[in-house]
């Protein structure tokens, strides 16, 4: 069967040749005009804007302020609280104030900073203790608990409570956010690197007043998008479209690196306060956590990013009683939005900060506290009142802990540590429990669309979108497993508004659950009505396999049957839906089963620290990690190899800094440093676990795409174990940057 | 008019200051080569560059995001385009599943083909430049050692179809001087990997660019008597390989500088003539007492390095002069020089330090200490100097001595480390450098030089 194979990404090829195309490698015609914003200087004012010299520029066409724009200003995935132009005022420093359309994308840049703004200052909320202290807020804080958290906490032999700060993470993305548009006869199309496409042709009908039909959005593929094209794309799409409509020539829209990084949302920084009660051997009876969101300037996506959190306050570990409260702050900085995890890592960096404080505190290896923690293979309840059916962290860390001699490897460290006065190592344990699918469980649905031609070649579209994490090679294996083909034999086109709409945004690690669910129901539809044919025609049993068809005795060639069927005028396209089974989940009171499943793994780290510098680096790292029955056990353990580094450089080098006037000041890869070839471990051992979804998914696999990026946390305290070994404070804040090392060092 | 050679066929272009990748998207509609960040920090955009150094031909990878085309008349670019999928590297990185989202590939596909035709195997030094948002690069790793084992395939003659350029336009030293000393509001381009910048990202039109890399004398190296002597115009790639073998700790650091690629473009005059207070030559070539000739017109003055730094932005250069060559003086190797970045590779430094100090019998007799990332300017630490000098070489001098930094350095607070951190580390690294000299043992994580 083609699924659980190993298949190569299907762009593979095109990709290392320099084939593959993105949105800004189409040659568009002579006529295109290209778009570039003008950006807010400050980070709350009022403000008025004189573009005259700009008008008169080398190469300007036109340029738009938001009386300019023909429908709705809002590019907002949720509460339309975020105008593609600003009116009046301004919210953060990068915020588009004005749209200029030049002949280049260059002289573009160029005119945007000509206009000349006046501002009216206000009083900028940089900070969360500046917007805390404002009450600056999206709403009432949101809580839910379970059992009795305060009275538990009150009556348990002992108690601790801490805090910890927890920076954010630009997505960066190799590809910039990019779009453009054609006018069509009164309609639009848009071309958009997006992982929602539904959403871009939304926003673009509202912005031009049109039904949703007469706007069509294709994305054949992304270069990166880890959630940072979830939303942020809508403004370059509306704004083509917008200008496309306006002068009749096709627009487009790329950002420059440091526009991208100045305009667009990162992941949510966190602060995170607990209390907790626990006994002498470590096991937690009550905790009380408070969440600290910076949501940034607009709603975006963070009441459910901010609830992920809550969500994942427990990771692995059973809490009989707990509170967890979460209040979203405003601030005036770039609106933060969806990334990888989706602040799962957040809350989940919270509850192991508690088990490590608790560790410290009684002098336990972090490890035997996380274990005495777990939840039990079934039957426990998580605070927002969901059954655990499907736990393995008990059997799954102790096969890791085996496997990478944890124990052995602990007392080597010791010793080296104590010959070793300057360099120190550390080592840790993370385990993961991640809760799969959408928490709006109306996003729990999904379509593909099916053609078999008459030569047996197959055309395969769904709502799903390739940003490089290889859902088309997946979504394509399961088509060939359900026809018996090679996965050559299928072909996944763009994903497209006009072939599966009303799809949901490729997000929540869903993309292969659902759409390869949509695809095989759409594939079954198709194969059943060949069945019948066959059965009818020749007689007997049919089994599809190796690109054949067994039909009672007779054996033919797929294409065969696909012409004979034709001939017969059996219809040989189908669609496919799917929709997530169990699940249903009441925020409000903080109750119900907001997952499906949920997907487990664990990492060790160990590193060494320079005390003199807090420099420092990852010797090895072993993952054992739960993807169920793999669909494509070379593609999960790239995403696991890749969410890894991504997690490790957020919690380590990868730094948000602001200014106190609002200026982000890690705006470029010059200051803004991701993770590098040789800041990966000189040894990483990757396996999977060895174990089937129980939840009927499609074919027993397991989501992969956000679950593995906690396993950069192992990273985290591992260096929290080094530090503490040279005598420092463990409990520092992240991103772990050498400075905060040093300092720690020195507490 | 700008003539080279692409992918193994002669192309003109008219436009000196353009970017090469912007010729290759926009009018060549080679759209294999990525803008990643059209700064030179991801390497997206990398492309093979050849041209003859000292009369062979040498290949090179560069970002073509920052390479003007004034820098490469008479050269050889080749592209992604040019390799027909069939390349070991590219078959490598398929089968090892080394691409996801795919936008970095064709540059990393450049970057280890360059590689593997000029025989490293230093992978995860090959790739600094090379960022990989999706894959951790463990596959890509994976690809580059299995690529290794295929034979290198044969490309186009590029020696023959480039014997016919020219290097264009100033290619004669004095000529040259004569130029500038007429011509003072040049902007001169080394290596482009900061006039590259002024032109993607503050979006300036200098409206005169002179490009050095033409001039062949600018990039010789001569040993003489006392010292060596190394033109401006050579690249910090070929300084690597000279300090490698007379300071190591000098070598390793040019290992950490930028990136293959951006080393392969910027040069040893372009650092240390854009006055940056971050430039990491500086501080190692001041504790080495290096010094400049500096040349206007037909006049040539000696300046020692350390007084060539005036203040922040402000260098002892004249409108029309320009840095010829540079001085190090013969000595023994007692440099250690640190480098203390966020990330270890292709970044800024927070501080680069560089100690020089002679011990005989116990005392310490000279000692030249230098710091980038410390004040306005690259600065000599004379107090530190003054504390250790004359004193037994054992750590209560140190521990006395470190306590002086705070006389030589008041530090700034920025993105890349607060004022407390870098005094911190200052004084730090002095401890280290004595552990080092005194051969206490591992005393860095990264780079040590045994």
């Amino acid at each position: 069967m083609s699924a659980s194979k190993s298949t190569p990404h299907d762009s593979g090829p095109a990709h290392v040749s320099g084939a593959a195309r993105y949105v800004d490698d189409y040659p568009l015609p002579e006529s295109c005009v290209h778009l570039a914003f003008g950006l807010s200087e400050m980070a709350h004012a009022d403000f008025s804007l004189d573009l005259a010299a700009m008008r008169a520029a080398k190469g300007v066409v036109d340029v738009l302020v938001a009386a300019d724009l023909p429908g709705i200003n809002d590019v907002s995935p949720s509460v339309h609280d975020e105008p593609l132009l600003a009116v009046g005022t301004v919210h953060y420093i990068g915020q588009p104030m004005f749209l200029v359309v030049a002949d280049s994308h260059l002289n573009a840049r160029r005119a945007a900073r000509l206009g000349k703004v006046e501002y009216t200052e206000k009083t900028p909320l940089v900070t969360l203790d500046q917007a805390i202290e404002a009450d600056s807020t999206f709403g009432e804080p949101l809580s839910f608990a379970i059992g009795d958290a305060e009275g538990a906490l009150a009556k348990a032999p002992q108690r601790l409570s801490g805090e910890v700060e927890i920076g954010g993470q630009e997505h960066f993305y190799l590809e910039g956010q990019a779009a453009y548009a054609l006018p069509e006869e009164g309609d639009i199309r848009v071309v958009s690197s997006t992982q929602h496409p539904s959403e871009i042709q939304h926003k673009v009908a509202e912005a031009l007043n049109l039904p949703f039909h007469a706007v069509r959005v294709e994305t054949r593929r992304m270069g990166g998008g880890f959630g940072g094209k979830e939303s942020q794309g809508n403004a370059l799409a509306v704004a083509c479209a917008v200008v496309a409509r306006r002068l009749n020539r096709p627009a487009k829209m790329r950002y420059d690196r440091e526009d991208d990084m100045l305009i667009t949302g990162k992941r949510h920084d966190f602060r995170i306060s607990y209390q907790v009660g626990f006994a002498p051997n470590g096991r937690i009876e009550s905790v009380i956590f408070e969440h600290f969101v910076k949501c940034g300037w607009a709603l975006d996506l963070s009441h459910p990013v901010a609830d992920r959190a809550m969500l994942h306050a427990d990771n692995t570990y059973h809490l009989p009683n707990a509170r967890i409260t979460s209040h979203r702050l405003r601030t005036n900085t770039q609106s933060n939005t969806a990334y990888r995890g989706f602040g799962g890592p957040q809350g989940i960096l919270g509850i192991e900060r508690v088990i490590e404080h608790i560790a410290d505190a009684l002098g336990l290896d972090p490890l035997a506290v996380r274990q005495v923690n777990f939840y039990r293979a079934k039957g426990d309840l998580t605070p927002y009142h969901m059954q655990v059916e499907d736990s393995i962290s008990q059997e799954l860390v102790e096969k890791l802990a085996q496997s990478a001699d944890y124990e052995p490897r602990r007392a080597q460290i010791a010793a080296f540590n104590a010959a070793s006065p300057v360099i120190k190592r550390g080592i840790s344990l993370v385990p993961v429990k991640f809760g799969i699918s959408f928490t709006l469980t109306h996003l729990n649905q999904a379509g593909a669309l099916v053609h078999v031609y008459s030569d047996g070649s197959v055309q395969l579209n769904h709502g799903g979108t390739e940003m490089g994490q290889g859902l088309n090679t997946k979504v394509a294996q399961v088509a060939a497993s359900v026809f018996g083909l090679g996965v050559e034999a299928i072909k996944i086109t763009a994903t497209d508004t006009g072939k599966v709409p009303n799809t949901s945004a490729t997000a929540a690690s869903s993309g292969a659950d659902l759409n390869g669910m949509a695809c095989k129901d759409a594939c079954e539809k198709i194969k059943a009505r060949l069945v019948a044919f066959a059965r009818e025609k020749w007689g007997g049993e049919v089994r599809f396999g190796d690109g054949q068809v067994q039909v009672g005795t007779r054996s033919m060639r797929f294409a065969e049957l696909a012409a004979q069927a034709y001939m017969a005028r059996v219809p040989l396209s189908a669609t496919g839906f799917y929709k997530t089974p169990k699940i249903s989940w009441d925020r409000q009171k903080g109750k119900g089963r907001p997952f499906l499943y949920f997907a487990y793994g664990a990492a060790i780290s160990e590193v060494e620290l320079d005390t003199l510098t807090g420099e420092n680096r990852i010797i090895r790292t072993d993952i054992l990690h739960d993807v169920g029955n793999s669909l494509n056990p070379a593609l999960d353990i790239g995403q696991i190899e890749g969410a890894f580094v991504q997690g490790a450089g957020w919690l380590t080098i990868e730094e948000l800094r602001w200014d106190d006037d609002g200026r982000l000041l890690t705006s470029a890869p010059a200051t803004y440093k991701i993770p590098c070839a040789s800041d990966t471990p000189d040894m990483l051992n990757v396996a999977l676990w060895d174990g089937a979804n129980l939840e009927k998914t499609i074919y027993r696999s397991k989501a992969v795409g956000e679950p593995p990026f906690v396993h950069g946390m192992s990273v985290f305290f591992a260096l929290a174990d080094a530090v503490a070994a040279a005598g420092g404070d463990r409990h520092f804040d992240a991103p772990a940057t050498a400075e905060r090392l040093l300092m720690a060092l020195n507490k | 008019m700008i003539t080279f050679v692409l992918n193994g066929e002669l192309v003109q272009a008219d436009d000196p200051s353009m970017t090469l990748l912007d010729f290759l998207r926009l009018k060549q509609g080679l759209t294999g080569t990525k803008e990643g960040c059209n700064e030179g920090d991801c390497g997206a955009c990398t492309v093979e560059l050849a041209g003859f150094e000292e009369g062979a031909l040498k290949h090179r990878a560069v970002n073509a995001c920052i390479l003007l085309l004034g820098q490469i008349q008479g050269k050889s670019a080749t592209t992604v385009e040019a390799l027909d999928g069939a390349h070991p590297v590219q078959q490598a990185l398929v089968a090892h599943h080394g691409s996801q989202c795919g936008f970095c590939t064709p540059g990393i596909v450049m970057a280890l083909k360059t590689a593997q035709r000029e025989g490293r195997q230093d992978y995860e030094d090959v790739l600094a430049g090379n960022l990989c948002r999706c894959t951790g690069y463990a596959p890509i790793l994976r690809a580059a050692k299995a690529a290794a084992e295929v034979p290198v395939p044969k490309g186009p003659d590029e020696a023959a179809l480039m014997a016919g350029l020219s290097e264009g336009g100033l290619t004669d030293v004095d000529e040259f001087a004569t130029w500038y000393a007429q011509n003072p509001d040049a902007t001169l381009v080394g290596g482009a990997t900061e006039v590259g910048l002024m032109l993607t990202k503050e979006l300036k039109q200098p409206p005169k660019l002179a490009f050095l890399n033409r001039i062949p004398a600018l990039q010789n190296i001569g040993h003489e008597i006392g010292g060596m002597r190394i033109g401006s115009g050579v690249l910090l790639a070929r300084l690597r390989g000279l300090m490698a073998g007379k300071h190591p700790q000098f070598g390793e650091m040019l290992r950490r500088f930028g990136s293959v690629q951006v080393r392969n473009s910027a040069t040893l005059g372009g650092n240390i003539a854009n006055g940056s207070p971050i430039a990491d030559t500086p501080p190692p070539l001041i504790a080495l007492g290096a010094s400049l000739t500096l040349r206007k017109g037909a006049a040539r003055r000696e300046v020692l390095l350390e007084d060539f730094y005036l203040s922040y932005g402000v260098q002892d250069r004249q409108a029309g002069e320009f840095i010829e060559n540079v001085f190090i003086p013969a000595q023994e190797d007692t440099l250690g020089v640190y480098k203390i970045s966020k990330r270890f590779d292709q970044d800024i430094s927070a501080l680069c330090g560089a100690f020089n100090i002679g011990v005989s019998a116990g005392v310490v007799r000279r000692a030249s200490i230098a710091f980038g990332g410390m004040a306005a300017t690259p600065k000599r630490a004379k107090a530190v100097e003054r504390a250790l000098i004359g004193q037994p070489w054992n750590e209560k001098t140190i521990a006395k001595a470190q306590l002086a930094f705070a006389a030589d350095y008041t530090p700034i607070s920025d993105q890349r480390g607060s004022a407390q951190y870098r005094l911190i580390l200052a004084q730090n690294l002095l401890k280290r450098y004595y552990l080092e000299q005194t051969g206490a043992g591992r005393v860095r994580v990264v780079g040590g030089v045994a």
